[in-house]
């Protein structure tokens, strides 16, 4: 999905002006000078800790939206505030227009239980029950009765590729195993969206990636909308449709991979994807120039999405610049310089 | 106080996986810890040399069957309360309760232990008591632990003490269900609620920190003598375990699960029925064995107030001083302690077994089982309501053979080893124990007293020193003084016999796994068995002294303190070890400059339980000729004149206990903070 069809459908979740501040009197603190002190100075005069300062996105239906930030940087927070697990101290949280923060106790167990769904970190299965039992805790609490629960987890256990394993108990699973459970948990109750707390931060690398690629399979099964909490970069390149990184508990950018790869707001991001090939990640869209009367038109055509990694060796093959073609129009050429310098030379590509 | 209650050790372990050389080495803090080590040495010297000097002056003295002063008063608050027990509402209301009581239990005794008028036998006969608790162990805690079940009732009934062994099985099974009812809501509360858990917490401490010999006196006065108070007794006594372990299991359930679940909208109660309880649940059943094991240790010394069971005999047979005839009792109680003990385990550990085992249809076999059981049950109290030979329970002369065997045995050896015990006996009297006392019960009241305010300062601060004054003012308004200083140097002598035990076994332990593994076994057996039975064999051995007395407290709280050093030993960081040994250090220098050092709150702590343990024990020994304040409060029980005297003296052991509870308790914080600055 592109960030023009983000921007133009109606969002599935909307936060604005979201504030989690911690410590006393912590209310009193947003709108004052005080709140734009940056973590220490705040701490000192006030004995709070703002872990969440003024955050506003929207996320589109079915969209990945990452939130990207080191830890203390208050993206684990932030996702846990969408649904009150920690009560936001200001903002709104609207989930298909209607405001989560406002909510009564009631209609909040609601969402919980129908809407939204979470997979966490540490997994949080109860170790007391099978994983039949695990996964149909979210039909189970909101009432549904046993056949049906058990037919719908059934469905899901399949779906996370966990077949056979129904009458295990999680400590006789692996992490990533165990994790599958987490999710099939989350996707039993059929949420509109799915949380995810630096899910696979606990896994082996090789589990890692087979579970992302299990993310990115269901994402084209269920088109789910996530929000998806990491530290690792190069996963939130790989998930995200568009990723938030946060510091201090402030947005620093918001955008798609490549515009944060390509454009980083600010040193801080940049040193951030500095160690990120930008061949790997980057399309034509950002190396490419506009057409000058002595270029060559003898050359390929590509598309304006077509990652530079991929164009590569066609493009050097050819003698003649490549012709990038966006809805069948010529919008500008990409040479063979500007390809090795993504390529070879990383250095800055300005957009 | 009995040896399988521990509480949590009020300061923490040293951390673990640090490589840092322990305290110590910072010059300031040991020159302070020099300078207080010579003024505690000087305020020693200055009470034997003022002891000495002015030795038998003021001591407080008051003779064996003398009333004075507050004890008067406390008497006649006593005589209040019994006769106008038809006009104050409060008593009346206690009245009701123990008559409830009274009521319930004797139903519960008609049922299993005694003849129910006019039939010669209980309404369920031995046959149907037997297979009841054959289902009933075999259902919770598995056929293994069930043909234990069965060989001890079967004991019971052979050794001639079946109505006794029901009679303490009915007290302390009402008195856990009791506590258990009350508890476990209460754990759920403090696991809940901050404020909750804040109030609770201290008088949970102050509780557990009172000897349970104390409870009696006050408790009988409100309940009335009888089997009513010795369950009140014992649900006091036995509700702290279940509170404290069950509120820690359930506040220690793992938080990203409750979060998980919290996520998925789970209400309050759902969570609590699905998440809490089942998370909590092995660790609520260890609350549950722990509390079993304190009800059935008080429900036997509540035989004082004539609560029925097994206690009555062994307390007869104490007083006539008739060890023989103490020891079959005694044995029962034993195998009353192991079989308890056995069966909550193994529960705890069964109910995960089952609940795994066969998945699905576990359910459906249980409920077959049930039927089955249930018509077992039937078809055996109906042959016990009809047939004599099921109603009644087998006897055998086992139990006086055994009673005269072992009479036999104390004879012979009072005629042959007479000359070796008690020259033991005498020689550690005169030469430790009479020293100790000279100093401490023989020096004039304001030089012990001051004495014990400048050593609680020294060792625990301000604080320490607050609660000591407070402890000593007490125990002079209370007037007995002298009771008190002979009590507190039996405490004492026997706390350094198991400090010296504590530190030999639990540093070899802390070491070697080998031997952990075989000791081990021995102390959780010690520590299971309720204070009387350790009388026993020690008034066979030494006959009625204060020397039996310390004797027995030495053996009951051993246990308890040696564990706590060798998990502390244990404790102390491998990597620590590790170290030292690569820089050259011997053996002898490891387990003294780093590991003993490192483990010093655990000795801090074991000498806190230590000392309680000890406390407890030392005044049931005065039924055994420890005398002093043991004494008072068990003369208190039998000559209504001494009544006054006998809530002094148990208020007296209240305030040594705290006392010696709050010195050792800040000193061991005062140490970790210590630490924690150098």
């Amino acid at each position: 999905m592109t960030s023009e069809a983000i921007a133009d459908s109606k969002p599935r979740l909307s936060v604005a002006g979201l504030w989690k501040v911690f410590g006393p009197k912590a209310a009193s603190i947003i709108g004052t000078p005080d709140a734009d002190l940056p973590r220490p100075e705040l701490l000192e005069r006030t004995g709070c800790v703002a872990a969440v300062k003024d955050v506003s996105f929207d996320v589109a239906p079915g969209e990945v939206f990452v939130v990207m930030g080191l830890s203390g940087s208050g993206k684990s927070t932030l996702v846990r505030c969408l649904t009150r697990l920690i009560e936001p101290t200001a903002g709104s949280v609207r989930l298909d227009g209607s405001d989560v923060a406002a909510m009564s106790t009631r209609e909040l167990m609601a969402v919980r239980r129908n809407e939204v769904a979470m997979v966490f970190q540490h997994f949080g299965l109860l170790p007391h029950r099978q994983v039949l039992d695990n996964v149909a805790f979210g039909l189970e609490i909101r009432g549904e009765g046993k056949e049906k629960r058990y037919k719908r987890s059934r469905e899901i256990i399949d779906l996370v590729g966990l077949k056979g394993y129904e009458n295990h108990y999680p400590d006789q699973l692996s992490g990533g195993m165990q994790q599958r459970v987490g999710l099939a948990r989350a996707l039993a109750v059929d949420p509109k969206v799915l949380l995810f707390d630096e899910p696979f931060s606990a896994l082996d690398p090789l589990i890692r990636r087979d579970m992302q690629n299990e993310v990115i399979r269901l994402q084209d099964d269920l088109k789910t909308t996530m929000v998806f909490i990491t530290h690792d970069l190069s996963e939130a390149l790989k998930l995200g449709d568009r990723i938030l990184i946060m510091r201090d508990g402030e947005v620093v950018q918001i955008g798609t991979p490549a515009e944060v790869i390509a454009a980083p707001a600010d040193d801080y991001v940049k040193d951030f994807v500095s160690e990120i090939p930008r061949s790997h990640v980057l399309t034509l869209k950002w190396v490419m120039r506009p057409q000058r009367p002595d270029d060559s038109l003898e050359g390929p055509e590509m598309d304006i999405n077509t990652i530079i990694r991929n164009a590569a060796q066609a493009a050097l093959a050819s003698a003649h610049p490549v012709k990038v073609i966006e809805n069948g129009q010529l919008v500008g050429i990409v040479d063979d310089e500007a390809i090795l310098r993504s390529v070879v030379a990383e250095e800055e590509v300005s957009a | 106080m009995t040896a399988v209650v521990t509480r949590q050790p009020e300061t923490e372990p040293p951390e673990p996986q640090r490589t840092e050389w322990p305290r110590g080495s910072n010059l300031r803090a040991l020159m302070s810890g020099r300078r207080n080590s010579v003024l505690l040495l000087g305020v020693l010297v200055a009470w034997v040399i003022v002891g000495t000097i002015m030795h038998g002056t003021h001591t407080l003295e008051i003779g064996g069957a003398d009333q004075i002063g507050i004890q008067n008063w406390l008497g006649d608050r006593a005589n209040d309360i019994q006769l106008a027990s038809s006009q104050n509402f409060f008593i009346q209301v206690t009245h009701g309760i123990s008559d409830g009581l009274n009521s319930l239990i004797l139903w519960l005794q008609h049922l299993i232990s005694t003849p129910a008028f006019p039939r010669p036998y209980p309404h369920v006969g031995f046959l149907g008591v037997v297979v009841i608790a054959w289902l009933f162990t075999a259902i919770t805690a598995g056929w293994r632990m069930s043909i234990l079940t069965v060989a001890c009732f079967l004991a019971f009934a052979l050794l001639g003490f079946w109505e006794e062994s029901m009679d303490l099985l009915i007290v302390t099974l009402l008195a856990v269900a009791i506590s258990v009812i009350v508890g476990i809501p209460m754990a759920i509360l403090m696991a809940r609620n901050k404020t909750a858990r804040a109030i609770v917490t201290p008088v949970l401490d102050v509780m557990q920190t009172l000897p349970s010999f104390t409870y009696l006196l006050p408790l009988s006065l409100l309940f009335e003598i009888g089997p009513a108070a010795a369950v009140i007794c014992t649900v006091i006594y036995s509700l702290p375990p279940v509170m404290r372990i069950a509120s820690h299991g359930l506040l220690n359930v793992n938080p990203a699960t409750v979060e998980a679940t919290n996520s998925m909208g789970q209400t309050s109660w759902q969570r609590l029925r699905k998440v809490d309880l089942p998370m909590a649940k092995r660790t609520i059943i260890v609350g549950i064995n722990q509390t079993t094991m304190a009800a059935l240790s008080m429900a036997t010394i509540a035989a004082f107030i004539n609560g029925p069971g097994l206690g009555q005999p062994v307390v007869r047979a104490l007083n006539a001083l008739r060890v023989g005839d103490a020891f079959v009792p005694g044995l029962c109680i034993v195998l009353m302690a192991i079989m308890m003990d056995r069966v909550t385990t193994a529960a705890s550990q069964h109910s995960e077994n089952l609940a795994r085992g066969q998945a699905r249809n576990i359910a459906e076999l249980r409920g077959r089982l049930l039927i089955a059981g249930a018509v077992i049950t039937t078809v055996c109290v109906y042959l016990g309501a009809n047939y004599t030979w099921a109603a009644k329970p087998p006897s055998s002369s086992a139990g006086t053979w055994l009673a005269n065997r072992v009479q036999e045995v104390i004879d012979w050896i009072s005629k042959h080893w007479s000359g070796a015990t008690s020259t033991i006996s005498d020689k550690f009297t005169t030469i430790f124990l009479n020293k100790v006392e000279y100093v401490v019960a023989g020096s004039p009241w304001f030089v012990t007293g001051a004495a014990i305010l400048a050593i609680a300062f020294l060792l625990g601060g301000r604080r320490a020193f607050i609660a000591a004054l407070v402890c000593v003012a007490g125990l002079r308004w209370l007037g007995l003084w002298n009771g008190a200083m002979v009590t507190l140097t039996a405490t004492l002598v026997a706390t350094v016999f198991v400090m010296i035990l504590a530190v030999v076994f639990g540093v070899w332990m802390g070491r070697s796994p080998r031997a952990d593994q075989v000791i081990r076994p021995f102390l959780d057996a010690g520590q299971t068995l309720p204070p009387f039975v350790y009388l026993i064999p020690t008034l066979a051995l030494f006959g009625p002294t204060r020397f039996t007395a310390i004797v027995a407290a030495v053996a009951y709280a051993a246990p308890a303190a040696i564990k706590i050093v060798a998990d502390g030993i244990k404790a102390v960081s491998a990597t620590t070890v590790e170290a030292a040994e690569s820089a050259g250090a011997l053996r002898i220098q490891i387990i003294t400059k780093v590991q003993i050092p490192m483990a010093r709150s655990a000795f801090t702590v074991a000498a806190n339980q230590g000392l309680l343990y000890v406390l407890s024990m030392v005044v049931i020994g005065g039924l055994v000729g420890a005398g002093a304040l043991g004494y008072d409060v068990v003369a208190g029980f039998k000559q209504l004149p001494l009544q006054g005297r006998g809530l002094a003296a148990g208020f007296s052991i209240v305030l040594l206990g705290v006392m010696l509870d709050r010195i050792t308790t800040y000193t061991a914080q005062r140490g970790a903070k210590k630490a924690v600055e150098s």
